[in-house]
């Protein structure tokens, strides 16, 4: 008889009612031959594999990490908070201790939504990962949280939500942005002044297969981790690295991803992306679900897998290698950097374009934040939308300083935007108000 | 004129109905190595002085399946399987010779790699040497394609009688849930045999024409004739027979818990506006999973006979027995000693039952009567918890569609039936502690027998069609059919619709006022590139449990 090694809990939510529209990648059918995989494997019956029914999040979970423009109605389905629900299951039970692992096997996906959402971008509208972080730092006080991002395309969105905070590493492993949507993710994107060197971009070369992938987690990824030292570690389980992915060019395959899985033993996975929904979904998420559970999965494999047609050539692990040494040279600087790049300002501004490929939108932001050695600092983000919308959002992190919290009222205070939104997650105090 | 007949444990209990009204009833102990000798037994004494012919339908709930496994008395059985990629099939390994054939099928029943016959053939051949006489065969995604199962039956044919196909069990996905109940149904199935025969020749020698059906899990009947292909099905049928002996006293409008209260343990089963709440993915038996549907119990280590004892200066209760109550000849104190000295229960010994409670409230330094009172409200208390904690896990079952999340059924019990000996006496208690209306049930042995005999028939049916492939399925009716690529899900659910009345007519419901409930009715449109390249449909309906309209 099978047993867990790891108590594992599941949220299985595949929205079989819900689609981005009936031939999107993001539609009704993406998860139905996963779930036929993994209810005819009996996963779900295995001694140690619990499966829960999702929670829904609420308005205010979603304003930890978001300012939804006009307002998070406009710019979500009810599938979202069942979705983020799904993912904040699996934490509260983790947080609980009623579980040792966790898998939000969830749709639709988050990592592309950033702090201001003005809608859809890469199929996401809210981050189901920041919801579900900004959560467990708020109601059970985990401190130090890594993500580590393994959809193929880079998670620039959760990087966004992240981009300030010295409390939350951020590490994407995705296909170089050169080749693929959403075209960024490079080292030299490596956080904000009160946070440099904890966003970690590390842009894998197409047709990467196990070798070089799983290469880049023990020597790159693993070593970091262990310097950094998380409360909790946070898998974006994207699964569109694989071979058969119809909008990638990677070369990862189901064994790969397991074997990921178990050297990365993160303690929650959240589905990202995967759109290769018969050749691969069912093998990956099996072969992920087992590697967390601590059971056997050497038999996981897709039908027609071959390592021989995938091996990885000579002059891609020699790139890989070297893409590793500068996430390195990061990572070790990462102390020195602030002067560097950002000098030494008590408020830094950046101005920044945000296309949201899937609505269609673009976005103009301006940012300013308070330059802090204690906390990730007040945020204050001027926004507008081609549809219109003209906003200002200030947000105090959980961990915000005294100073920068006063720093972010009085930006309240005198903000007049259209919408102006006071997001304080320390207190959770959301306000807004309207000019 | 119904009968009704229950073997249980202990008793075993018949009625002989005339529409709802008992004519007569019966109660003779259960003779555990024949329970054959046990049912016939009841039947004549119901049937003394009635004319045979008039006795239209029989009802019978064993528990020959259930005891055959948990006493292992069950017969050898060859396990052949055919996995393809996923979980090792070496960790589903069940029964006396097991065997990894080739063959793998995928989730749309695509073949990935034929069956090798010649490889069947030489497992055929060894089986035969070693003298087993069941066959189970099973592969995975069997449900979707049952040609791999068929295949290798074909040639076990030219060595064995009986093979059991995973297919013909559940339309369900789960594979090792689709091994361990084809074994089941083969391991049962020679002691199943014996009884099966034995109770069709009685009944022809007593006259009895009319069809004699077989109490299931799920509180419905099948055919005696049916229930030999699905032996496995019988397994829990007296739980079932509780259940449905309790649905003449519940209201159709509302939700209610069933308790049934007995010395060891308390079995717990929830209605749902007077239907009982199925387990339709199946239950476990002895921690083996199974894909036998069944109506949803609990049983809890709570009763009558719950060993009472403090600890840490706390009253515990429960969930072990340690033998009857001090009242009743025990050594420990028990909740029916606590009733017995609060003057509740008038049988026993009350000097005996006075020396339980006192031994605790000692301990405790509490007055006596607070003490007894004490004893049986954490009693109480614990099966109030637990049918709460149970309600609260059927309404947090995963649901895979907002629609189900949104808008599923919510329970809301308002009602307690409480059947077993110490009924009356735990139902004000409970009542009290629950602030849910809580009414005894008399007669409950009784009621058990009245329950089975006026069960309804009951069947499901799973369709599975995919007009890529061009191909429909309902693997348990042995249905296959080609379709075209305009194939729709109303073509889908009229079919099944179709298939479900055929079986329920074969299992001997009455077709006048059958009811069918969907399960699952799901169309997926299956977009390659930006087209689509057909749909992949799955239709499930049942017709629910019930009571035959007297």
């Amino acid at each position: 008889m099978l047993k867990a090694k790891n108590k594992t809990g599941l949220v299985f939510f595949p929205a079989f009612d819900w689609a981005i529209d009936p031939t999107h990648p993001e539609r009704e059918e993406r998860l139905l031959y996963t779930k036929d995989q993994v209810f005819e494997e009996g996963i779900m019956d295995i001694d140690g594999i619990i499966e829960y029914k999702p929670l829904e999040v609420t308005k205010n979970e979603i304003n930890r990490a978001h300012f939804c423009v006009p307002d998070i109605e406009s710019v979500t389905t009810h599938s979202h908070f069942i979705s983020a629900g799904g993912a904040k299951a699996i934490a509260q039970k983790f947080a609980k201790g009623e579980i040792d692992k966790g898998f939000a096997l969830v749709r639709p996906p988050g990592h592309h939504a950033m702090r201001v959402v003005h809608g859809g971008r890469g199929f996401c509208n809210i981050n189901i990962e920041a919801i579900m972080i900004e959560y467990l730092r708020k109601e059970h006080g985990y401190k130090k949280i890594a993500i580590v991002d393994t959809d193929c395309h880079h998670g620039d969105g959760t990087q966004d939500v992240y981009w300030h905070d010295p409390d939350v590493l951020f590490i994407s492993l995705h296909q170089d942005g050169r080749t693929l949507y959403p075209g960024s993710g490079f080292h030299d994107e490596l956080g904000g002044p009160n946070a440099c060197g904890y966003t970690l971009n590390i842009p894998l070369p197409p047709n990467t297969s196990e070798e070089g992938y799983l290469y880049t987690i023990e020597n790159c990824v693993l070593p970091i981790l262990d310097e950094f030292k998380p409360d909790i570690i946070v898998n974006s389980a994207g699964q569109d690295n694989h071979y058969s992915d119809p909008i990638t060019n990677m070369n990862f395959t189901a064994q790969g991803y397991a074997k990921l899985t178990t050297l990365l033993n993160p303690d929650i996975a959240v589905l990202e992306g995967g759109y290769s929904i018969e050749a691969a979904l069912p093998y990956v998420n099996a072969g992920i679900i087992l590697a967390m559970a601590g059971i056997d999965y050497s038999k996981v494999m897709e039908p027609d897998y071959d390592p021989k047609n995938l091996k990885e050539s000579p002059e891609t692990m020699k790139y890989i290698k070297n893409v590793c040494e500068k996430v390195f040279d990061v990572w070790n600087s990462r102390h020195n950097l602030k002067k560097k790049i950002y000098g030494n300002d008590p408020i830094f501004k950046r101005k920044r374009n945000i296309m949201y490929d899937t609505d269609g939108i673009y976005e103009r932001q301006f940012q300013y934040i308070t330059n802090c050695d204690k906390c990730g600092g007040a945020l204050k983000i001027d926004s507008e939308s081609d549809r219109g919308w003209k906003i200002t959002g200030i947000h105090a992190p959980v961990n915000v300083c005294e100073k920068c919290l006063l720093q972010a009222e009085a930006w309240y205070k005198e903000s007049n935007s259209e919408i102006n939104y006071f997001h304080d997650n320390k207190n959770d105090r959301f306000e807004r108000k309207k000019h | 004129m119904i009968i009704g007949i229950d073997v249980g444990g202990t008793h075993t209990d018949g009625v002989l109905l005339s529409g709802d009204t008992i004519i007569k009833s019966a109660k003779i102990p259960t003779k555990k190595d024949n329970l054959y000798e046990s049912v016939i037994k009841a039947l004549d004494s119901l049937i003394e002085n009635t004319n045979p012919s008039k006795i239209k339908r029989t009802v019978l709930s064993t528990t020959l399946t259930t005891n055959a496994v948990v006493q292992k008395k069950t017969s050898p059985v060859a396990v052949i399987v055919s996995a393809g990629p996923g979980i090792d099939p070496k960790f589903y390994k069940t029964g006396d010779y097991y065997f990894v054939a080739k063959g793998a099928l995928d989730h749309r029943g695509r073949e990935l790699l034929p069956v090798d016959e010649q490889e069947i053939r030489q497992v055929s051949e060894d089986i035969k040497k070693i003298g087993i006489k069941n066959i189970a065969v099973i592969s995975k995604f069997s449900p979707r394609n049952p040609s791999h199962e068929n295949q290798k039956e074909k040639i076990f044919l030219a060595n064995f009688k009986n093979i059991f196909k995973g297919h013909n069990v559940s339309g369900h996905l789960n594979f090792p849930g689709r091994i361990n109940t084809t074994w089941l149904n083969a391991a049962v199935y020679d002691s199943y045999e014996i009884f099966f025969k034995s109770v069709n020749k009685s009944f022809i020698e007593r006259g009895i024409k009319s069809p004699v059906h077989i109490l299931k899990a799920d509180g419905g009947t099948m055919p005696l004739e049916q229930s030999l292909k699905f032996p496995a099905q019988t397994i829990f049928s007296g739980p079932a027979a509780s259940v449905m002996g309790a649905l003449p006293s519940s209201d159709k409008n509302i939700d209610s818990i069933i308790l049934d209260i007995g010395g060891t343990t308390t079995d717990i089963a929830v209605l749902a506006k007077g239907v009982p709440v199925i387990a339709q993915n199946g239950i476990k038996i002895q921690n083996i999973k199974t894909l036998i549907r069944a109506i949803e119990t609990r049983s809890i280590g709570a009763g009558g006979d719950s060993f009472v004892r403090v600890e840490n200066s706390k009253i515990l209760a429960g969930p072990e027995r340690k033998g009857p109550a001090m009242a009743f000849g025990g050594g420990f104190p028990t909740p029916t000693d606590a009733l017995v000295f609060l003057g509740e229960i008038n049988e026993g010994d009350f000097e005996k039952a006075k020396k339980g409670i006192k031994s605790i409230s000692e301990k405790i330094n509490i007055p006596m009567k607070e003490t007894a009172e004490k004893i049986v409200d954490i009693t109480a208390q614990y099966i109030v918890d637990s049918f709460n904690s149970m309600v609260s896990d059927i309404n947090n079952k995963p649901v895979y569609t907002l629609h189900d999340f949104l808008d599923g059924y919510v329970l809301n019990p308002q009602a307690i039936l409480v059947l077993g000996a110490p009924a009356g006496v735990f139902a004000k208690r409970i009542e009290k502690l629950s602030g849910i209306k809580t009414l005894p049930i008399e007669n409950f042995s009784i009621a058990n027998a009245k329950g089975a005999a006026m069960a309804k028939p009951t069947c499901t049916v799973t369709l599975f069609a995919d007009t890529a492939r061009k191909k429909a399925y309902a693997v348990s009716e042995n249905y296959e059919e080609s379709i075209s690529s305009n194939y729709s899900r109303e073509d889908a659910y009229a079919k099944a619709k179709a298939l479900l009345y055929a079986k329920a007519e074969k299992m001997g419901a009455n077709m006048k006022n059958i009811e069918i409930e969907t399960i699952e009715d799901m169309s997926f449109n299956m977009i390659r590139g930006y087209r689509s390249s057909g749909k992949n449909i799955r239709i499930t309906l049942q017709v629910r449990p019930g009571l035959v309209s007297a």
